[in-house]
């Protein structure tokens, strides 16, 4: 009649752990919500809450463990209430048919408020990271970096430290230049891009600011209007709805407005986009937005190379450039150039991969997609040539124009919704410039014209995919 | 402290007053009442953290642990129609306004059977029926929205009133300011509830605000406030009943801050270096909510047994609605479609 404590899992995808220490000794009394054990990952150490009262009649795996699988038992709980005990053990093993997880049958330990290293965001990032599975696999590795011009020797460094990196070379060269935004500074990063800037550049150059997004970035844009460069990390670009009439009607108009007289160099950074199962709220993707207002800069990197190129352009530009970053990529690895010059200029598009017979334009992490997508292609004997926006405005229509010329087909990818997006525009241009060259109408691939849903099955079939970037291409080559 | 003699006056700043001088603000039977809520909403937490870490909830999950008086205490000065809204940490307040534990549930691993038919997840709920308005994940949108609700009962010249619960950190956004200025204005019946649980993310009040004390920051529109201790369910209702008849007899807003605490990291893996396990473990010793009102319990005669019961009871709707979070499908395709606009002909 005793319930059985079990491995409880940090997220989905761990699947075993080190048992590091055990806080109750057997024949100890626990109720419930009392941390019982410390477990560790690769990740995080958090601990263990019983879920239910009783006294540990049995500690089944010592402490000092390594590489306890996820819901195996750890322990013995003698439900302690007398006749209670048995509906206290909730103990319907049978009847939760189609679930991946194990059945709820014992009491697995609670996971506890306390997951040290772990990265509170970051963890979902990493479900995301899941579900692009493969993305880094052909992303990465196998990528040849071309930079239009040659930086010389290259590293493998991940989109988040390429983006640190930026700001913290920017930040030496110029003391000007300073971060500000929601726990960049002592928390390190909501999604640690941040991580160690304050520790270099002190507490009047990495600034911590209050849930205050229209009053803080008024304020940064009043202080670029007298020359400093503030960079304004949006936790996600979702929240910077609320300052959203400071970037457009005082950072974006401005220079215009005073005949000249008052630029405005400042960074709107932060990530874009869909996370993993955040739901309507906190998964927007807003390239369409900015891209719409002149007087703004939109790029939207996709490699650790764009990132660090193209923000390190951003913080030099003398006008308000935005961000938009993605949440997924942040973990991933490209190679990058290692020279201290490296920059990549705004406006200018990449070709990441040649082709002949149709041409994929992508940004962001819809890059991923679209090199996948011309992967499997290849296979078919399609060969498809991937352009890397890179910058969304100023757009480089001279290379997409000349991609069109010479494949005659072309389809666009990106995250967010058709109507009036990105899609909508370059298909326009691609018209203005090269209608005679077209075969076929080009044709968008996007993000289902919904708010994201919550659900599991919802969310995958509302974002664009590999396949239907295949489907597509088979479309506008009639194949 | 007879707390229904005292007219709340505008800027009169009330202290919370010792507990010896209170005449009891519960009958028995409502303390037990309040203690199946509070346990409810604890045990589903519990169960719901433990369901996100099998990965069956998914993206952002925010418990409200240790904050469970607050809703409890507040509900218990509600009438039909009054109407309730808060931020993303939400599950306590939908489990307080009677919303069912299954629906919540079900919600939380967006499956079909859930209140917001697994389109909203966690942080996205409601119930027109239970008067809960959600949900809502934009910090500080809710305070603005509150205050809509407190409008429309203006408007409608009725007795209703609006709770509008919003974080520490959520206090400093400027809607909050702004609309307190407009329920100043209009005398709207409106009831903010700061739920000050001393951290926003990782930033401590006193790094996030310059503001000492939260219940004074309506007193620029001469709005009253009071700071009341949140981890006990009777002063969060006599104060919630002050402030209610306030509201009600239309003298306009009220403010309440309630002191609390997150047991809990800000969602389901929050790194918390931010505060000792210490300060968290001394918080749970010393002033849990539960075990408070549990011992206000048995102080009062209540018998071991029956509080026995109430536990088992509670565990049964909650396993009960694990169960059927598991077990309801996912929603169908058909509904990535569905509830984007209101189209002709469907309502
Ligand atoms: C406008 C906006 N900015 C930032 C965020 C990210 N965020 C979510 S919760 C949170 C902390 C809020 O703290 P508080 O208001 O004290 O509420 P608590 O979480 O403590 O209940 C932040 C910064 C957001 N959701 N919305
Ligand atoms: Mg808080």
């Amino acid at each position: 009649m005793g319930t059985q404590i079990l491995m409880p899992a940090l997220s989905p995808t761990m699947t075993e752990g080190k048992l590091a220490r055990w806080l109750k000794n057997e024949g100890d009394d626990v109720r419930a919500g009392d941390v019982i054990a410390e477990i560790e990952t690769d990740k995080a150490t958090m601990e263990v809450e019983a879920v239910d009262e009783g006294k540990i009649t049995k500690i089944i795996v010592p402490e000092g463990t390594e590489g306890v699988s996820v819901n195996s038992p750890i322990a013995e709980l003698n439900g302690g209430g007398g006749e209670a005990a048995a509906p206290q053990a909730p103990g319907q093993t049978t009847n939760m048919p189609q679930q991946p997880a194990p059945p709820a049958a014992a009491q697995p330990g609670q996971v506890g408020e306390v997951a040290k290293q772990a990265e509170d965001y970051g963890a979902v990032a990493a479900r995301g990271a899941e579900r692009q599975e493969g993305a880094a696999k052909t992303g990465a590795a196998e990528r040849i970096i071309e930079p239009e011009k040659d930086w010389g020797p290259t590293k493998a460094i991940t989109v988040r430290e390429a983006l640190r990196e930026a700001m913290a070379v920017e930040m030496r060269a110029d003391k000007d230049v300073f971060l500000m935004g929601e726990e960049v500074a002592q928390y390190q990063g909501a999604y640690k891009i941040s991580q160690g800037l304050l520790d270099e550049f002190g507490p009047r150059r990495v600034i911590d600011t209050p849930i205050t997004e229209h009053g803080f970035t008024g304020m940064a844009v009043g202080a670029a209007m007298t020359g400093l460069k503030p960079i304004v990390e949006f936790m996600t670009f979702n929240f910077a709805m609320q300052a959203i009439d400071h970037i457009i009607n005082s950072a974006a108009k401005t220079l215009y407005m005073s005949g000249g007289q008052l630029g405005c160099p400042i960074v709107f950074r932060g990530p874009n986009g869909a996370a993993a199962r955040v739901a309507a709220q906190h998964s927007q993707e807003y390239s369409s937005w900015y891209a719409h207002v002149p007087g703004l800069k939109v790029v939207a990197p996709w490699s650790s190379a764009d990132a660090k190129g193209l923000l390190r352009a951003a913080i030099r530009d003398p006008n308000p450039v935005i961000v938009l970053e993605n949440e997924i990529l942040y973990g991933q690895s490209f190679e990058c150039p290692t020279s201290e010059d490296f920059i990549v200029p705004i406006g200018k598009a990449k070709v990441e991969r040649k082709g002949k017979d149709v041409t994929i334009v992508a940004f962001s992490i819809s890059v991923t997609w679209a090199m996948q997508a011309a992967e499997e292609l290849a296979k078919q004997g399609i060969e498809a040539e991937v352009i890397n926006l890179r910058s969304i405005r100023p757009l480089d229509s001279e290379t997409i124009a000349a991609s069109v010329r010479k494949t005659n087909r072309v389809v666009t990818v990106e995250e967010g919704w058709p109507f009036a997006g990105i899609g909508a525009e370059l298909g326009m241009q691609i018209v203005e410039a090269a209608f005679d060259y077209l075969d076929a109408p080009p044709v968008r691939v996007t993000g289902l014209d919904i708010p994201m849903p919550y659900a599991a099955n919802l969310e995958k079939l509302a974002l664009p995919s590999p396949a239907q970037i295949v489907d597509a291409v088979k479309r506008v080559t009639y194949k | 402290m007879a707390q229904a003699a005292e007219t709340a006056t505008a800027n009169k700043q009330r202290r919370p007053q010792p507990a010896e001088a209170k005449a009891p603000a519960m009958t028995p039977e409502q303390l037990l009442r309040a203690y199946r809520d509070m346990l409810l909403i604890r045990r589903f937490e519990e169960k719901a953290g433990q369901l996100y870490g099998m990965g069956l909830i998914g993206g952002f999950c925010h418990l409200y642990i240790g904050q469970e008086a607050i809703v409890v205490g507040m509900q218990a000065c509600l009438e039909p129609g009054d109407q309730v809204i808060t931020s993303y940490r939400d599950h306590g307040h939908m489990l307080a306004t009677g919303m069912e534990a299954r629906g919540v549930m079900a919600e939380l691993t967006g499956r079909s059977g859930g209140y917001s038919k697994g389109k909203g997840g966690s942080m996205h709920m409601f119930s027109r029926e239970k008067g809960f308005f959600g949900g809502h994940g934009i910090v500080g949108a809710q305070v603005a929205l509150g205050t809509g609700l407190a409008f429309a009962n203006w408007y409608r010249e009725g007795r209703n009133v609006s709770l509008t619960y919003f974080g520490e950190g959520a206090s400093n956004q400027g809607q909050v300011f702004e609309s307190f200025n407009l329920a100043a204005l209009m005398k709207l019946p409106c009831i903010y509830i700061i739920e000050n649980n001393k951290y926003a993310m990782g930033t401590s009040l006193e790094r996030g605000s310059a503001s000492r004390d939260l219940s004074k920051n309506g007193a620029a529109w001469g709005i009253p406030g009071e700071q009341v201790d949140g981890m006990d369910v009777t002063a969060v209702k006599e104060a919630g009943q002050r402030a209610a008849a306030h509201c009600r007899d239309g003298n306009g807003p009220y403010l309440l801050e309630m002191k609390t605490y997150r047991y809990r990291g800000h969602s389901m893996s929050d790194p918390a270096k931010y505060r000792k396990r210490e300060e968290v473990q001394q918080m749970r010793d010393q002033s849990d909510p539960i075990e408070k009102c549990k011992k206000m319990l048995l102080d009062g005669g209540t018998g071991e047994a029956e509080i026995k019961k109430i536990d088992d009871e509670i565990k049964a709707i909650v396993q009960d609605a694990a169960d059927f979070a598991q077990s309801s499908p996912e929603p169908d395709e058909k509904e990535l479609w569905t509830d984007v606009l209101i189209e002709e002909g469907a309502r």
